[in-house]
């Protein structure tokens, strides 16, 4: 055994050791096994769930045949798309605010920026339920008017997100190309719009991407905003859950996974260009 | 960086926005709880901001204090056993070939991606009372009674499901399996910029490997560590979800009772104290974690 071992294991390489190798199996086992058996068993020909009764899909069929539940993933589609939409545009101006000036006040505003991030979601929920019902947020417009303040919520604590992706990107940022584009006789907007703003852009991509991810999983604070009209994916996932645990559910789990495997992809594609761009 | 009386109207096209919707959506909703927190219930719907601490007061109450101290309990476990197991994690990925890296990395960030509600519910799923586990115990468990029959020692009693979920069991194993990547996300990032140079004087001196990991490594990734251990103790603390679908009866955590408050027990001022207590200890560690790492980025 040994000998076939093409260079033997160097003091530093841990990752080549039996025992760590199979502790990283094990918690790989340990995150991926519910997961799996939740979508193999989304695909399972029983009502009872538990034991294998041969391959159907039709638990999908039932999925997109629910309206309820449709209605509910399109309301999470649309809050995801416009919170999105807001949060990486405040989030942008946030990151040039702290990255490019210096102004009274300075040091509050950016650590009350990162404060949505650190916020316990119980605590931010509960905020948003009392602030609605404080100033009579009406629950009875029309869609998609409805989903109001729960995108409202969702910005809240997607766009510091955006602005800290954002101001990490800046930071490479080289001053002088700015200054020679003023210099070139660009105002202050038109430098902005054609220096500033191209080489953010990989920045306020993943940001984008990471705000879309969090709302779309977002459940505690959605569920003290959401009313009766206006439930979202995982809150109507929760309901199901909490009444009883059927296939559906399983096949609904699955698509989720599915839709987050292709962000994850996405993502990553969008980094390896980014990266192959600036080199 | 540039003063803001330079270029007041595009510091001002830039600013105003974010700063307006930081204030009127997030520090006046704050407010607005923190407000409430003084108060009391005055009929039905109506609440009275009267300064009163009786909020407060009523959080320090037995029935109450043992739930908060029961939280702590459970977030401080949870993150220990997600250092315990996190930390050969992350030296694996830490050590691997660059070519893995970014696969390892993968492995831990995509169940982090993943819906925390559907992570919960696989678990539910797998440790059902009809779930995967225990039909993998009842199998063992009939194969050894089998064996004991044929042996002559006579069959075991019909095998009864372990109860796996709604204890405090469950409560902990589904907080360790959501939070995991949280702790080997920066505990990967200290192994990662430790000068490796110095573990390998300390095993050329004649160190084992042991001994190197707690006395040279351990103290060096001490700060990131640190930040691994509040990154998994806050959400822990606050966990929602977790508690409410896997924990039983006995394992509510404050989260379930400040949610209670709102939506059931409707006494918003208590919720309202609750809630800001519950911010009051986030705040702290954060704080003492901050004051720590700009120590020793003056040392």
């Amino acid at each position: 055994m040994r000998l076939m071992r093409r260079t033997p294991i160097a003091p530093l390489e841990y990752s080549r050791r039996l025992w760590l190798r199979s502790w990283v199996g094990g918690v790989a086992l340990f995150l991926y096994l519910p997961l799996l058996v939740l979508i193999i068993f989304s695909f399972n020909d029983s009502k009872r769930n538990v034991v294998w009764r041969g391959f159907t899909t039709k638990w999908y069929g039932k999925v997109l045949e629910n309206e309820s539940l449709m209605a509910a993933l399109g309301n999470s589609l649309t809050i995801a798309f416009l919170a999105t939409l807001i949060s990486v545009v405040l989030g942008t101006l946030a990151a040039v605010l702290l990255w490019r000036f210096r102004f009274p006040g300075r040091a509050g505003i950016e650590g009350t920026m990162a404060l949505p991030i650190v916020v316990p979601e119980i605590c931010l929920g509960v905020a948003f339920l009392v602030f609605f019902a404080q100033v009579g947020w009406p629950n009875d417009l029309i869609w998609p008017l409805s989903l109001g303040n729960i995108t409202i919520a969702h910005v809240t604590f997607c766009f510091p997100f955006v602005a800290l992706v954002v101001r990490a990107r800046l930071a490479s940022f080289n001053r002088e190309q700015e200054e020679a584009a003023r210099d070139l006789g660009a105002s202050e907007w038109q430098s902005f719009r054609d220096v500033l703003l191209p080489h953010m852009k990989p920045g306020i991509i993943a940001g984008a991407l990471l705000s879309f991810t969090l709302s779309l999983d977002d459940f505690v604070i959605t569920f003290f905003t959401s009313g009766p009209n206006t439930i979202t994916f995982p809150v109507k996932v929760y309901s199901m859950v909490r009444f009883s645990v059927t296939p559906e559910v399983n096949a609904v789990s699955a698509l989720l996974i599915l839709l987050t495997v292709i962000l994850t992809a996405v993502a990553l594609k969008m980094q390896d260009i980014s990266k192959t761009n600036a080199s | 960086m540039q003063d803001w009386k330079l270029s007041r109207r595009f510091f001002a096209a830039v600013a105003s926005a974010p700063i307006a919707w930081l204030f009127l959506f997030f520090v006046l909703p704050m407010a607005i709880v923190w407000g409430y927190s003084f108060g009391r219930n005055v009929g039905l719907t109506e609440i009275e901001i009267s300064g009163t601490f009786a909020n407060y007061g009523k959080a320090l109450e037995p029935l109450y204090l043992e739930i908060m101290l029961k939280s702590v309990v459970v977030a401080a476990i949870t993150t220990a056993i997600c250092f315990v197991v996190g930390f050969p994690v992350a030296m694996a990925i830490a050590f691997a070939r660059d070519k893995w890296k970014p696969w390892l990395l993968l492995l831990i960030m995509l169940p982090f991606w993943t819906n925390l509600l559907i992570r919960t519910y696989a678990l539910l799923f797998v440790l059902g009372g009809r779930g995967l586990v225990n039909s993998g115990i009842e199998h063992l468990y009939n194969g050894t009674s089998l064996v004991s029959q044929l042996l002559g020692f006579g069959a075991f009693d019909p095998y009864q499901p372990v109860q796996l979920l709604y204890n405090n069991f469950a409560l902990i194993l589904g907080l360790v399996y959501v939070h995991l990547p949280f702790m080997v996300l920066p505990l990967y990032a200290a192994l990662d910029r430790l000068d490796k140079s110095l573990i390998e004087a300390s095993l050329d001196l004649g160190a084992g490997h042991w001994k190197t990991i707690t006395r040279i490594v351990i103290p060096m990734a001490m700060p990131g560590i640190l930040s691994g251990l509040l990154i998994t103790f806050v959400p822990a603390l606050g966990a929602y979800l977790t508690p409410d679908l896997m924990g039983g009866t006995d394992s509510q955590m404050i989260a379930n009772v400040i949610e209670r408050q709102f939506k059931r027990a409707n006494d918003w001022p208590f919720g309202a104290a609750l809630s800001f207590l519950l911010l009051y200890a986030t705040f702290i560690l954060i704080a003492l974690q901050a004051l720590r790492s700009r120590k020793e980025a003056r040392q």
